[in-house]
């Protein structure tokens, strides 16, 4: 066990080397010169090209991308070009939001999710599960930037029960944790649904029924269990995206988080904070998959029997 | 870690007529393939639905609400938000169905490569797809369409290589499970050259994997394209994307709402539709899962 984890960490340094060469190849393709973005365009010609010498924009491509990596493996990556702070300090400013998002997006999902799939899968073909099945379904093709857009209509334009931007009080933390939410509900009762009704199928629970067990005791202590192993993958696989889907939703609502600061930092061409904020992304989902992955293994003996 | 829920065992169709006929029996997914055949023909002959033209400005009637004249209102240049909804149609189908084009295309040429030749090959390409999913798809879209500039065409390639190595996983899963199987081995026996072999016989025995994943991912694709319109960096006005026209009405959500509601709904609308199929499908094609 200890030798996968410690592979799948070692495993994480191409993917880092792997991330940022793609970021830095993206970013040196982007049209717009960083110069004229950060000094705007009163700046005298001689500025900008001092600009342009100071950061090595002038240096081949491969200069500097190897003078980023040398200096990333030092720990520094960098300072953003607009507010001159170092970029390890504007994500971390940003990321408690991101994270706290994401987080109690994935709790509603949770506590949300499950409890229906559950109920949907037990009375299977029963009016609470059509509906729960066809709201799931609209809960997919929602797009995240109009339902946020719909319940900030509602409820701060229209009723004014709750504000519409930031995200410092409880108030404020609601609609943006929803409308993050409203997808990973429906995959995650969805995926509690299709593995709860695989696993009452199998034939253990038959015996366990042919004993005269209460239903209730056959669900909740022999079904629940395995039907619950293939949920904690999508729930898992669901922080990542939950993570990318922050950035949506935390331009809807305002929200300081990373997501904001990428698509901020991308419009004003300030590369070194896009890059550490990719290369930043890439690692929490990787770590975040890991962590699935021990849990899966944990909770599935048969799969931990794999690792050894 | 996904290769557990992922990996299906290739199944052939055994007919097109037998998926249709089971593909009837959902009314769901008839619903979904009724609503997408009418969301291409609306594309498809939007010069004779839509009343007005989509960039067709009439000042004099800027922020009208919904009347008999315009039936979804109009918006801050008095343009016809019905028809601009319309035309809308064109782009995102478009974007949906090409950008999946370019991924199934990418992916699946990847995937069989790998799963076929195995080894070293397939260690290099799968570890570059996962470098690729180590980023999550939307802001991966949002760094290449940052990089390529705007436009419709850049909006497709960005969307397109995001997800691209769904498919490689998927179609490598779906080849690994036939590569074995006596009907390959025999086309290697009277031989077959490997591109015959991919063609010829494992392409078409993944095709179900493929179909059920590309028509979810349209939906997909859809959403992408319009969240990265919406945050500008997408399709520029005046070009009629719904993504960008809901992006455009958020400045006068307080007072004219249709203005964000119509083109929410039309990408709603479309992607529930898409979903509903791709469900439907993916039942019909793997009879195994529903009993």
């Amino acid at each position: 066990m200890l030798k996968y984890i410690t592979r799948r960490i070692l495993f994480l340094l191409p993917i880092l080397i792997g991330v940022s060469f793609i970021v830095f190849t993206l970013l040196y393709l982007t049209p717009g010169d960083p110069a004229r973005m950060v000094l705007g365009d009163q700046a005298t010609e001689e500025a900008v090209r001092e600009f342009r010498d100071k950061e090595g924009l002038n240096d081949p491509f491969l200069v500097q991308y190897g003078r980023y990596v040398y200096k990333a493996v030092q720990g520094d990556i960098g300072r953003s070009y607009m507010t001159r702070l170092p970029v390890a300090r504007e994500i971390m400013n940003a990321f408690p939001y991101t994270v706290k998002l994401a987080l109690f997006s994935m709790l509603i999902a949770i506590v949300l999710g499950i409890p229906f799939g559950i109920i949907s899968a037990i009375k299977q073909y029963s009016l609470f599960d059509s509906v729960m099945m066809i709201f799931a379904m609209v809960g997919l093709s929602m797009p995240v930037f109009w339902l946020g857009i719909l319940l900030i209509l509602f409820f701060s334009v229209h009723l004014r029960w709750l504000p519409s931007s930031g995200f410092n009080t409880i108030a404020a933390m609601i609609l943006p944790s929803v409308t993050l939410a409203a997808q990973s509900i429906a995959i995650v009762t969805r995926m509690t649904r299709s593995s709860m009704l695989e696993v009452v199928r199998q034939d253990y629970i038959r015996t366990v029924r042919a004993k005269g067990q209460k239903e209730s005791v056959v669900i909740w202590r022999h079904a629940l269990g395995n039907a619950l192993i293939p949920v904690v993958t999508v729930v898992g696989l669901q922080f990542g995206n939950l993570l990318g889907g922050a950035v949506l939703t935390e331009s809807i609502f305002s929200i300081p988080g990373v997501g904001r600061l990428m698509v901020d930092a991308i419009k004003m061409r300030d590369y070194p904070l896009v890059q550490g904020g990719v290369l930043f992304i890439a690692v929490a989902f990787s770590l975040v998959n890991l962590l699935v992955d021990l849990l899966y293994a944990w909770l599935d003996p048969r799969i931990k029997a794999q690792y050894r | 870690m996904s290769e557990q829920i992922n990996k299906q065992p290739g199944q052939s169709m055994h007919g097109i007529g037998a998926v249709f006929a089971r593909l009837r029996r959902s009314p769901l997914a008839m619903l979904g393939l009724a609503a997408v055949i009418a969301l291409v023909l609306i594309a498809v002959f939007a010069d004779y639905i839509a009343p007005y033209g989509y960039a067709a400005q009439d000042l004099m009637s800027a922020f009208e609400p919904p009347s008999a004249n315009h039936w979804f209102g109009t918006d801050e240049f008095g343009r016809d938000l019905f028809s601009r909804i319309i035309y809308g149609s064109r782009i995102s189908l478009q974007v949906g169905f090409i950008a999946v084009g370019i991924a199934v295309f990418a992916g699946g040429f990847l995937g069989a490569v790998s799963g076929y030749y195995g080894g070293r090959l397939d260690n290099l390409i799968m570890r570059g797809m996962d470098i690729l999913l180590s980023i999550p798809s939307i802001l991966l879209a949002i760094a290449i369409a940052a990089s390529l500039g705007p436009g419709l065409f850049n909006l497709m390639i960005a969307v397109g290589i995001s997800s691209t190595p769904n498919y490689a996983r998927i179609v490598r899963g779906s080849v690994l499970s036939i590569r074995n199987q006596e009907f390959v081995e025999a086309a290697k026996a009277v031989g077959s050259s490997d591109l015959r072999i991919i063609l010829k016989h494992i392409i078409p025995n993944c095709m179900a994997p493929i179909i059920v994943q590309s028509t979810l991912g349209v939906a997909i694709a859809i959403l992408t394209a319009a969240g990265l319109s919406f945050i500008g960096l997408g399709i520029q006005p005046p070009v009629p994307e719904w993504g960008a026209m809901l992006s455009g009405g958020r400045e006068y959500i307080r007072d004219y709402a249709y203005m964000t509601i119509f083109p929410g709904l039309a990408i709603m609308i479309s992607i529930l539709a898409l979903n509903f199929l791709g469900d439907g499908l993916r039942d019909a094609l793997d009879p195994k899962l529903k009993q």
